[in-house]
């Protein structure tokens, strides 16, 4: 049995699949779009075995954007390898009805077998809205069915009449009667929805208090900036300072195993392969995993509660200064996570041009596979000293590169308005703004952990792959008998390294840099490995254990500097390439992006080490 | 009550924060919006904006006073004034 949940965005839909199917997902791509296809599977209780899948939000079936062409094709059965839903699950959230009863009337007219679930019911009734659910299902002519997908055996209701209609015979198919609806039909859908309503629903006088008190700080035209100001500065000083224990355990843990796999094994090959390579390889990766589950868990709370609209609002006006629509805000702040699924979030931005300018800039943002290369340097290089009493230097040089990467995103995105579409006006901005809700843990640690397997999976593919390759290229060939200078300079990496060299010394980059950045193409963090596998064949086995303070003895506060501001631009992730070329539908753009972030990072790391030199850090 | 007068018609798109009204009728061609004329007019009917909906002005943007926040029934939508143009208010329901 295949049954389908439809609603508008934030009807709460994604927290009811979420409840239904807990950790029983899987997540992947419809074929030949990218959009993401949620698939999960549950129990009925009379032993039917269901599987769900949870549709691209939508307003109506019209499908004005990829996402929602997949949700109108596959309730009409228009999708070639997505089965027709036997139920489709109409989800709405029950303080706010009238645009999901408009939507329930057009899905009607698909003639597929329709429930209507009324969402978040108990937030309802505390707010004073009561629903006489009979006389809504009489008027509607569809089974509605009550709610609470955040309370445990809130979903048992719907889980009933699931049983139920799934248990009737299946009924010759009703005609799909549905076409696009014109205007008049549409404004005549919203009346009848409204009468409905008006017939069946009781609504409070008053709004949503906590929603009206929070937006009266969260969205004034002053404070309101301070506050996103606010979020962003713990966000980073989270990442940055509250997760240092966790992450120096982590280290102390791999550095003990690789130590133990040294005292266990005879000296050789197996040995430096498995210490070198493989352990202090992606260990000095995985590192960096408590960092990665705070980014993504202050966006997905930031989501979850609502405010990522209430951020585009803000910087509409001020982000369209610089050419940018303000839906870019939630791609772009995405992208402070991974630019891969900021790329994608970019469909909510219906004008094309509007959306290019927004795929070119969101590699700028700082993401998170940034943060172990700018960690590694910083805690090497930068004293952890406290200013003013309670901000961390180390802290504050982490802030200043994520505003370096913001600023250079809004000057490119500026002068791509300037010089190639001059005479062009912004496109509408438009957006429900949802009240605030209170995040579901559940739907967040389901969220952060999803991301979480993902990033373990790359490292433990993907990343050691090139951590095996890197390890082969430091140790081949070995030294000759009686070679006095150490191993590595003998081996392939160095050759490659100081083949390359010339090319990047303007840089104040040694040959070993030159080496890490090679792999570093394929994704960013793997330079902090490649680093690690590189020094730690050449420097033996202290040098693994602190590649920090190995990196601080060897090169100058100037390389390091011109190392950062190489890494705000440089165009190092084949992933975000593959992407762009993908959503783009054009070499062209993947192209552009490659060369303009290129030239950035040579002349901003050109720029700052012939200026640290000056001042006396070479 | 005919002889009370029908209080002023507005485009949305010029009203303050704080004002209240109702949605009298959709005006896509009084908007200079990039979208088209039905586009418009379907985009905001699918936001919520039919005649007879109660409207406020709940929240303005920091440049220009735009975008502005209102509340159409009981949801919230963002949108910029000139989109806004096309949405004709008055501050009571005319009386008929």
């Amino acid at each position: 049995m295949h049954l389908a949940l439809v609603g508008t965005p934030n009807s709460g839909k994604t927290s009811l699949f979420n409840a239904l199917t807990g950790s029983r997902q899987k997540v992947a791509n419809y074929p030949g779009v990218t959009v993401e296809r949620k698939e999960g599977s549950f129990v009925t209780p009379k032993g039917r075995q269901v599987s769900l899948v949870d549709l691209p939000g939508t307003y109506s079936l019209r499908g004005r954007s990829p996402d929602e062409e997949i949700t109108r094709d596959i309730v009409l059965g228009r999708s070639t390898g997505e089965p027709l839903p036997d139920l489709v699950l109409c989800v709405a959230d029950s303080t706010n009805l009238r645009l999901t009863i408009r939507l329930l009337l057009e899905l009607k007219s698909t003639g597929r077998p329709l429930a209507l679930v009324l969402n978040m019911f108990d937030i309802a009734a505390r707010r004073g809205v009561s629903v006489d659910v009979q006389r809504l299902s009489a008027a509607l002519g569809v089974p509605v069915v009550t709610s609470i997908a955040v309370r445990k055996g809130g979903t048992s209701d719907l889980l009933r009449l699931t049983d139920l209609i799934l248990a009737r015979t299946p009924s010759p198919d009703r005609q799909n009667l549905w076409r696009p609806l014109t205007v008049p039909e549409l404004r005549a859908t919203q009346r009848e929805a409204d009468r409905i309503i008006a017939a069946t629903v009781s609504l409070p006088i008053r709004p949503d208090t906590w929603t009206a008190r929070i937006d009266s700080v969260v969205l004034h035209p002053v404070g309101g900036l301070v506050v996103l100001g606010l979020i962003l500065f713990v966000m980073f000083q989270a990442v940055f300072a509250w997760t240092q224990p966790v992450m120096e355990l982590l280290a102390a843990g791999f550095a003990a195993l690789g130590q133990f796999v040294h005292d266990t094994l005879p000296a050789g090959l197996l040995q430096s392969f498995l210490q070198n390579g493989a352990i202090s390889g992606v260990g000095s990766v995985i590192v960096f995993l408590p960092q990665i589950i705070v980014v993504f868990l202050f966006i997905l709370l930031l989501e979850d509660f609502g405010y990522m609209a209430r951020a585009a609002f803000l910087m509409d006006r001020i982000m369209g200064g610089a050419g940018l629509h303000g839906r870019a805000f939630i791609p772009l702040l995405s992208s402070f996570a991974c630019a891969i699924p900021g790329i994608m979030a970019t469909r909510v931005i219906d004008n094309r041009r509007d959306r290019l300018t927004t795929i070119l800039i969101a590699p700028l943002m700082t993401c998170s596979a940034r943060i172990p290369v700018y960690t590694l340097i910083i805690s090497a290089f930068i004293p952890a000293r406290e200013i003013w009493g309670w901000i961390n230097l180390q802290g504050l040089v982490m802030f200043g590169l994520y505003i370096t990467g913001i600023v250079s995103a809004l000057t490119v995105s500026f002068l791509i308005k300037f010089f190639m579409w001059r005479d062009y006006a912004p496109a509408p901005f438009m957006l429900e703004l949802p009240d605030y809700k209170v995040p579901r843990v559940r739907s967040v640690a389901i969220g952060v952990y999803t991301r979480a397997k993902m990033f373990l999976q790359r490292a433990g593919t993907t990343i050691f792959a090139m951590m095996v390759l890197i390890w082969f290229l430091a140790s081949f060939p070995q030294p000759p008998v009686g070679a006095v200078e150490p191993a590595i300079n003998y081996s392939l990496a160095a050759i490659i390294g100081k083949a390359i060299a010339p090319l990047l010394s303007p840089l104040g980059f040694n040959w070993q840099i030159a080496v890490a950045l090679i792999p570093g193409m394929a994704a960013r963090e793997v330079a902090v490995a490649a680093l690690g596998t590189v020094y730690a064949i050449e420097g033996g086995k202290e040098a693994a254990e602190q590649i920090g303070q190995v990196l601080a003895t060897k090169w100058s506060v100037a390389t390091a500097l011109s190392l950062l501001a190489w890494y705000i631009f440089a165009p190092q992730c084949a992933s975000t390439l593959a992407v762009i070329r993908r959503e783009t539908g054009s070499w062209t753009w993947m192209a552009v992006t490659f060369g303009y972030m290129m030239a950035l990072a040579y002349a901003a790391s050109f720029a700052t080490y012939h200026i640290a030199v000056a001042l006396g850090a070479g | 009550m005919t002889k009370h007068k029908n209080r002023r018609h507005l485009p949305l798109g010029l009203a303050r924060r704080g004002y209240a009204g109702i949605v009298q009728h959709l005006a896509a061609d009084k908007a200079e919006s990039a979208w088209s004329e039905t586009e418009l007019e379907t985009r905001l009917i699918e936001m919520g904006f039919v005649e007879g909906a109660r409207i406020e002005v709940l929240h303005e943007g920091l440049v220009g006073r735009d975008p502005i926040a209102v509340r159409v029934e009981n949801v919230t939508v963002a949108v910029r004034r000139r989109e806004a143009m096309a949405i004709i208010v008055a501050q009571h329901r005319p009386l008929d």
